[in-house]
């Protein structure tokens, strides 16, 4: 039998020779592109969350410093090799407050809290199905859809959670509409959108309007189907836009006086992305029609002081004829400069573009996957 | 009447015309037993195979065939088909993880959905989404499988055979009964890890010279939990147990046999498939657990006849009825009834006549027409309600000569599509040429040379179409043209070598109108388009060793390596000329058996190249290779006087963790115990 042994030798070597054969497994770095620089006033540079599709893990984020002008791709994970699985899945928003930035993803029930200089993570906040998240008065307000229901069950709402950005702790929550989205402060009231978009037809109409003082819910504001950005301008005035039913109904931006807590204006105009900043609302309306099966895309601007639509075009046709999917948009407060995001074909790496107030294209730069969220760091 | 209230009625006028013609043909002549005489013979299995090598290697096959048949099939450690087609070259396994997990396969990158499944000669397909999920398919009472790049090489088999761009067949165990003994049966039992407890009986049982039942029955439970790691180097490390992986499935079945007489052979099949499991889920940061659960009920019944008429005319009828429900709960999906709770209900009725007549004796022609209707219901919101009514045809001529087969299809189909509410697909009508050859270029019989030329397609499935705000009412089939080139080489010096078997293949192959998703509204929301086109050029080797070791001891040596490189070609793509996600370049595997008297030693090794998870070839969509070996030990000899098989299995054995999909962790080291007893 001294042949079988042989045999089975040298199929152990072979075997073992394949095993060592694996490409080490490490950390993807990140990566430096550079780009214009740009005058640091109040503003020195953009944290930019790309959401990832969902179930692929790949949120990630990018940092553009304006006194250097280096765009670093995909920084979380070389900051953070110690974070089990990286950033997560599915990078729904933004914002930085304070020495902090919080990145809220979606599919990781969780808000991310990093150093804003370093991008380290600080904490993980457990928050189930997270959407967005605003900042007023020390505390941060997180909007979430909740999950984990039983058949039959009957409590379909969402929450807002109010947490403190001190310890970093959640301190109270409170139950809103169905699939809440974008919220906004105005005097000692948040407003949060309701959306309910998981029971189509039956979505939900209403803005939730929450008494910062007790934290409950005062009243509901009875707008249109499906609502989803919210924002409000110096005025107090808040912006609110309904996506429709993607079939009869169409999407449509409605304004709220919050003296009087009723809508006061119809633009209808489709709003997927909204940003308000000094007099001017900066819109894409990028509305999909389940009928021709293709894209209705706009851009309009807003003057949130006379509440009219201007004529007004915040991009050059060269860059709108470029863009593929429009999807996010952010305007720096100090230098209005327009910042806008395609998401190209949800797959692959999508862009960003930065276009000056006369119309000029600073730069273009590849981005992760799906390019979302923009968040000024302040000096 | 209205134009095409005229065609419909005249296709099915002109069915039934065919069927009716058919047997009013055969009966007129003498039904006289047929002497089998040259290797394609369509309904005899008497292809030139040479057995004794571990793999059967279809020498005079002009499509490429890889089969997995008896002992050799036995030998794998697999519990499901989908495990055992692991094997084979040109293959790509989506497996989403353990025992319950959806497994499907992507035959030389054409799409999951471009490969048909027949089981005992019907086909199964899932009108809803298109998929097989192989996983499903236990191997205890399948005797051989059969996977054909193009189609089977027999024109004398159901039209549906013909259509697919490539087609696996599974053949369940006929029964076989010694002299003296009417009844064989064999229990078997798994169990192991996942919490596996797997018992199953076959029944065979011999009622009359002309009848016989075959019943076939299992139980499979398991938890499903298996340990999994991710680790970066320099980085984090972390170690789970896979969550919501459990299933139990119960799946039966019932066969009659009849031989009715020397020329005619028939058999009605009934089988009950219920299931219920949870769905593990993508492994992302801070979610390790899933709720989402499933529940699957498949029943069909199915009648087959076959008959042959004075050496001139055979025909065979299939006819079947199949109903299947689906549900899927959602707890995080929160909608205003509580958690998403989706059900599906499909119905297939499906009927085929094939007939066949030889003109002289090296040509013979045949007309295969199907007809099948398929419907689906389910609980959501603006769903349709829709109705498929297919048409198919399939006109084909072959011809063998002493060195030289050639065999010619023109498939022809007209699919109507209908609907309850809103909008209905667009109605098809397609033409697609099938040509294939054989060629033996010296005196050797062993050594052949073949090449096909194929068009064919696959329709939009049901979700494609009409899933809410997903679907696309207006999409076309995908389409797809396949160029192959190899050859076969079989040799058998029976000394210290016994045999040794090459299979050689060389193709390209295009994807057209590829139906893929792009966003719509947002990110939950997408749609169904013709967009894609893909460009695949490959090429696959199949070899088999049989040595004669000294003390009667038999090595089994199996080599299989694909190449493959399947770029991306659709007009102004980001990712133009990137290989398609989940397509490694690289891939092989390799089998080893040895045979003492009545012990077996086993070992497997699969490697998977480099892959990526997504369209852009970049560094983040990287997935590393795997590879894995998988051993076993089995006995075979009498315990208390009965026949009795004791397997031990070691699957994984370097417990390395790897993913198929991403995100989807598949087990590390695992272990089996197969004891099965023969009466």
């Amino acid at each position: 039998m001294k042949t079988n042994y042989n045999f089975w030798y040298l199929l152990t070597l072979l075997v073992l020779l394949f095993q060592g054969c694996q490409t080490d497994d490490n950390i993807t770095p990140e990566d430096i592109e550079t780009l214009p620089r740009q005058t640091v006033t109040t503003v020195e540079g953009l944290y930019l969350l790309n959401e990832g599709n969902m179930g692929s893990n790949k949120a990630s984020l990018d940092y553009y410093d304006y006194e250097t002008g280096n765009y670093r791709r995909n920084i979380y994970s070389q900051a953070n090799p110690e974070a089990t699985l990286g950033l997560g899945d599915v990078g729904n928003d933004i914002g930085v407050y304070g020495s902090k930035v919080y990145a809220v993803i979606n599919n990781s029930n969780k808000i991310e809290v990093m150093d804003a200089t370093t991008s380290k993570r600080l904490k993980v906040i457990d928050v189930k199905n997270c959407r967005y998240i605003i900042f007023a008065n020390g505390k941060a307000y997180a909007s979430a859809y909740d999950g984990e229901a039983q058949l039959g069950d009957n409590s379909p709402n969402g929450f807002v959670a109010e947490i403190d950005t001190t310890s970093l702790n959640i301190t109270r929550t409170v139950k809103v509409g169905r699939q809440p989205e974008q919220m906004a402060v105005v005097d000692n009231k948040l407003y949060v959108a309701n959306s309910g978009g998981y029971s189509p037809p039956n979505y939900e109409r209403t803005v939730s309007v929450i008494d910062l003082k007790t934290f409950t819910k005062t009243k509901d504001i009875d707008v249109a189907i499906n609502l989803h950005q919210l924002k409000a301008d110096e005025d107090g005035d808040i912006y609110v836009s309904s996506r429709g039913d993607y079939y009869e109904t169409p999407s449509k931006l409605y304004v709220i006086d919050t003296k009087t807590d009723k809508v006061k204006k119809v633009f209808d105009i489709a709003c997927s992305s909204l940003s308000i900043v000094g007099n001017k609302a900066y819109i894409i309306g990028s509305e999909f029609s389940y009928t021709t099966f293709d894209y209705i895309i706009n851009y309009s601007m807003i003057d949130v002081k006379t509440e009219t639509l201007l004529e007004e075009k915040f991009l050059p046709k060269t860059v709108s004829d470029a863009i593929k999917t429009p999807y996010g948009l952010a305007v720096d407060p100090a230098s209005l400069n327009v910042y806008i995001t395609d998401a190209g074909d949800y797959v692959s790496p999508g862009k960003l573009y930065c276009i000056e107030p006369n119309g000029n294209l600073k730069f273009t730069v590849t981005t992760g996957d799906i390019p979302a969220h923009i968040a000024f760091k302040l000096k | 009447m209205p134009l095409c209230k005229l065609r419909l009625h005249g296709g099915f006028v002109l069915f039934v015309w065919i069927l009716f013609t058919n047997l009013l043909c055969a009966q007129a002549n003498l039904p006289v037993h047929q002497k089998e005489q040259d290797s394609l013979k369509p309904h005899h299995l008497s292809e030139v195979i040479v057995s004794t090598s571990k793999r059967e290697f279809k020498v005079a096959s002009p499509m490429p065939v890889q089969i997995l048949s008896g002992k050799q099939l036995e030998k794998l450690n697999s519990l499901s088909v989908a495990d055992a087609i692991r094997y084979f070259s040109g293959v790509q396994l989506k497996d989403y993880g353990g025992i319950g997990g959806l497994k499907t396969i992507n035959v030389r990158s054409l799409g999951s959905a471009h490969t048909a499944v027949f089981y005992d000669g019907m086909s199964i397909s899932n009108a809803q989404n298109g998929q097989v999920d192989l996983g499903k398919y236990s191997l205890d009472n399948i005797e051989a499988i059969e996977l054909y790049n193009g189609q089977k090489s027999t024109i004398f088999q159901p039209a549906r055979g013909f259509f697919a761009s490539n087609t696996l067949y599974l053949r369940s165990k006929t029964p076989e009964f010694i002299a003296g003994k009417n009844t064989n049966i064999q229990t078997t039992l798994k169990t192991g890890s996942f919490g596996l407890f797997n018992p199953s009986l076959l029944f065979q049982q011999k009622i009359s010279a002309k009848f016989s039942l075959t019943a076939s029955t299992d139980w499979t439970k398991a938890d499903g939990k298996y340990k999994y790691r991710y680790q970066k180097n320099n980085g984090y490390d972390t170690t789970a147990v896979r969550q919501n992986g459990d299933i139990e499935a119960f799946r039966s079945e019932l066969t009659l046999h009849a031989q009715l007489n020397p020329s005619t052979k028939a058999s009605l099949k009934a089988y009950f498939y219920d299931s219920e499991r949870g769905l593990p889920g993508a492994i992302v940061a801070n979610n390790y657990e899933h709720f989402q659960r499933q529940w699957d009920r498949n029943f069909f019944v199915h009648g087959t006849i076959q008959s042959s008429f004075a050496k001139k005319f055979e025909l065979l009828a299939n006819l079947k009825y199949s109903k299947d429900y689906s549900r899927y709960i959602d707890p995080d999906y929160k909608t205003l009834k509580g958690a998403l709770d989706n059900k599906y209900y499909q119905n297939e009725f499906y009927a085929s006549v094939v007939s066949l007549y030889s003109i002289n004796s090296w040509w013979k022609t045949s007309l295969a027409t199907d007809f099948s209707i398929n419907t689906l219901d389910a609980n959501l919101y603006r769903f349709p309600y829709p109705t498929r009514y297919s048409y198919l045809g399939a006109l084909s001529s072959e011809m063998n000569w002493n060195r030289l087969d050639i065999q010619v299809n023109l498939l022809g189909t007209y699919i109507d599509e209908q609907v309850k509410y809103y909008q209905q697909g667009d109605s098809q009508r397609i033409f697609c040429p099938v040509l294939s050859a054989s060629f033996q270029p010296s005196n050797n019989k062993n050594f052949r040379i073949r090449a096909f030329y194929k068009e064919s397609f696959r329709l939009p499935t049901f979700n494609d179409l009409y899933y809410t705000f997903i679907g696309n009412s207006s999409l076309k089939p995908e389409f797809t043209t396949q160029y192959d080139f190899g050859s076969t080489y079989i040799i058998e010096p029976k000394k210290f070598l016994q045999s040794a078997s090459f299979q050689a293949d060389v193709y390209y192959n295009r994807v057209k109108d590829k139906i893929i998703a792009i966003p719509s509204t947002n990110l939950f929301r997408w749609t169904m388009i013709n967009l894609g086109e893909v460009d695949i050029r490959g090429a696959e080797i199949n070899t088999n060793f049989v040595f004669k070791l000294p003390s009667q001891v038999f090595l089994d040596l199996g080599l299989s390596y694909t190449y493959q490189k399947a770029i991306d070609i659709t007009p102004n793509s980001s990712t133009y000329k990137n290989q398609i996600p989940y397509t490694p370049i690289n891939s092989g595997t390799l089998t080893a058996a040895i045979n003492w008297k009545n012990w077996q030693m086993n070992y497997s090794f699969m490697y998977t190249g480099e892959r990526y998870s997504q369209k852009a070839n970049i560094a983040v969509n990287y997935v590393q290779p795997w590879y894995t070996s998988d051993m076993a030990v089995n006995w075979s000899g009498k315990l208390a006087h009965l026949p009795v098989k004791i397997g031990a299995e070691v699957n994984n054995f370097f417990n390395q963790y790897y993913d198929v999909v991403l995100n989807f962790p598949m087990p590390g080291r695992n272990y089996r115990l197969n004891i099965a007893l023969n009466f």
